[in-house]
């Protein structure tokens, strides 16, 4: 596949932030009331995010290893400041529902996750790529929650009305205790079916700060846990296949060993 | 002074940080097993959104919405970086004067630079066009919101460790349903105003 097609490809599915990584919940729990809030907060999480992997990708050789955190953080926050002067221009509705939560992006970890773990060490192109991935990943968790919720809770999709007149809606999955209720039943399904999660990893394990476990993480060792956490799952693949290839090989040998006694043995008898 | 303790209040509980506004859900989620040290992330929170919203109020009110300069669409990029600053700095200095208040919040100290709701704090402020002691009065009540979230969260979590949970409810989902009953109860408190 080609490597740009991969980087989509990983973003929206393989890697999606928001069902896999888990990453970027504050925005995720707070805007998803409706379904166009949730889309209208992804693609803006998407704009900035794919200016900032451009551009820290291009000066990935400028900045210096020493100071890379607070570059970065500089970058994102300039577009993010950017983005909200052309919400409050042109989508000046949008910006009201949104409100704080648009200056708030800065701190979203994918963003600084994917600058720290991806544009930092790729060409500028595959690192947009990574971005628009990523970021259409994060814009569908966000309006699929949205959607949930809006259902639930007002009875409507996208402000049209969908469920038949009897249907009461439960108003509580429109405020704040319905959003942790989701959330609950998400991870639960992702419990429930095993499913490639951040929060679903068998066992703590030592090397990971968090344990590879979401409930445990705080902040931006998050971006660098699930770097580790990914690293740590090769090595166990890789150990499991190595052990493999050693019980083949004693195997083998063992085989070998036999036949050689047999051989003597019936040299012996000769 | 009525105002000022209606704020308190309404910072804290009506509009509680975590369990309505969704800002500083990490370490909410992360460091509420033990209810020692989700007090100890809660001091060390109390402690840094109350001088984070004084110097950014200051910083805002002084230099940036002054008229001869107006910056104030550098608001989120100024102080972005001076809380990742501050934080530093605060640690820097407890570390060298206070070891035994280091040695109480350091480990949390670092975790809070990343803290969503300290940036939120300071942005709602200039947003309601707060002044320096107002703001820190608002910051104070926030960071006690959060501390009164996470340590009976933290309380709850200890009750029901080992509880008999569905298999598939182990692990986060419970604590978000926990999370969930929690917010319901802070709603009510929103009569209180």
């Amino acid at each position: 596949m080609n490597k740009c097609t991969e980087r989509i490809y990983n973003g929206i599915v393989k890697e999606n932030p928001t069902f896999v990584l888990m990453l970027g919940m504050c925005p995720t729990l707070a805007v998803t009331i409706s379904a166009i809030n949730g889309l209208g907060m992804g693609l803006t999480t998407t704009v900035v995010l794919v200016m900032s992997n451009m551009l820290i990708s291009l000066l990935r050789k400028v900045i210096p290893d020493k100071v890379r955190m607070p570059a970065f953080i500089v970058v994102v926050a300039s577009f993010v400041t950017i983005v909200q002067m052309l919400l409050k221009a042109y989508l000046p509705s949008l910006n009201q529902s949104l409100g704080i939560y648009i200056p708030l992006i800065v701190v979203n970890c994918i963003i600084l996750g994917r600058a720290e773990s991806y544009a930092s060490k790729n060409p500028v192109l595959p690192s947009i790529f990574d971005g628009i991935g990523m970021g259409l990943g994060f814009t569908a968790g966000l309006t699929a929650i949205g959607i949930f919720r809006e259902l639930l809770g007002a009875g409507t999709i996208f402000g049209l009305s969908v469920m038949p007149d009897a249907y009461v809606p439960m108003a509580i999955f429109v405020r704040a205790p319905g959003a942790f209720f989701v959330l609950a039943a998400l991870t639960c399904l992702q419990n429930k079916f095993k499913l490639p999660s951040a929060t679903n990893v068998p066992k703590a394990d030592g090397a990971i700060a968090c344990g590879g476990n979401c409930s445990n993480c705080s902040g931006s060792v998050c971006a660098a846990n699930h770097a580790t956490l990914a690293q740590e799952r090769e090595k166990i693949a890789a150990e499991a296949a190595a052990k493999k290839a050693a019980a083949a090989a004693a195997a083998k040998e063992a085989a070998a060993k036999k036949a050689a006694i047999a051989a003597q043995k019936e040299g012996d008898t000769k | 002074m009525k105002e000022m303790i209606l704020l308190l209040v309404g910072a804290a509980l009506v509009n509680n940080v975590v369990l309505s506004q969704f800002l500083g859900l990490c370490p909410f989620l992360g460091v509420s097993k033990r209810t020692e040290t989700a007090a100890g992330m809660g001091g060390a929170v109390v402690f840094v959104i109350t001088i984070a919203s004084g110097i950014t109020a200051a910083i805002y009110n002084g230099i940036l919405s002054n008229s001869h300069i107006n910056l104030t669409y550098m608001r989120t990029i100024v102080f972005i970086v001076v809380i990742a600053a501050l934080v530093q700095f605060i640690e820097m200095v407890l570390k060298k004067y206070m070891p035994s208040l280091y040695n109480a919040l350091g480990v949390y100290l670092p975790l809070i630079t990343t803290n969503c709701a300290v940036l939120g704090v300071a942005i709602t402020n200039t947003d309601e066009g707060y002044g320096v002691l107002k703001s820190m009065w608002n910051g104070f009540g926030t960071a006690v919101g959060f501390t009164i979230a996470i340590i009976i969260m933290a309380g709850v979590r200890e009750r029901t460790e080992h509880n008999d949970v569905p298999e598939v409810f182990k692990g986060s989902p419970m604590v978000l349903v926990t999370a969930g009953l929690m917010a319901i109860a802070f709603c009510g408190f929103a009569g209180i105003l």
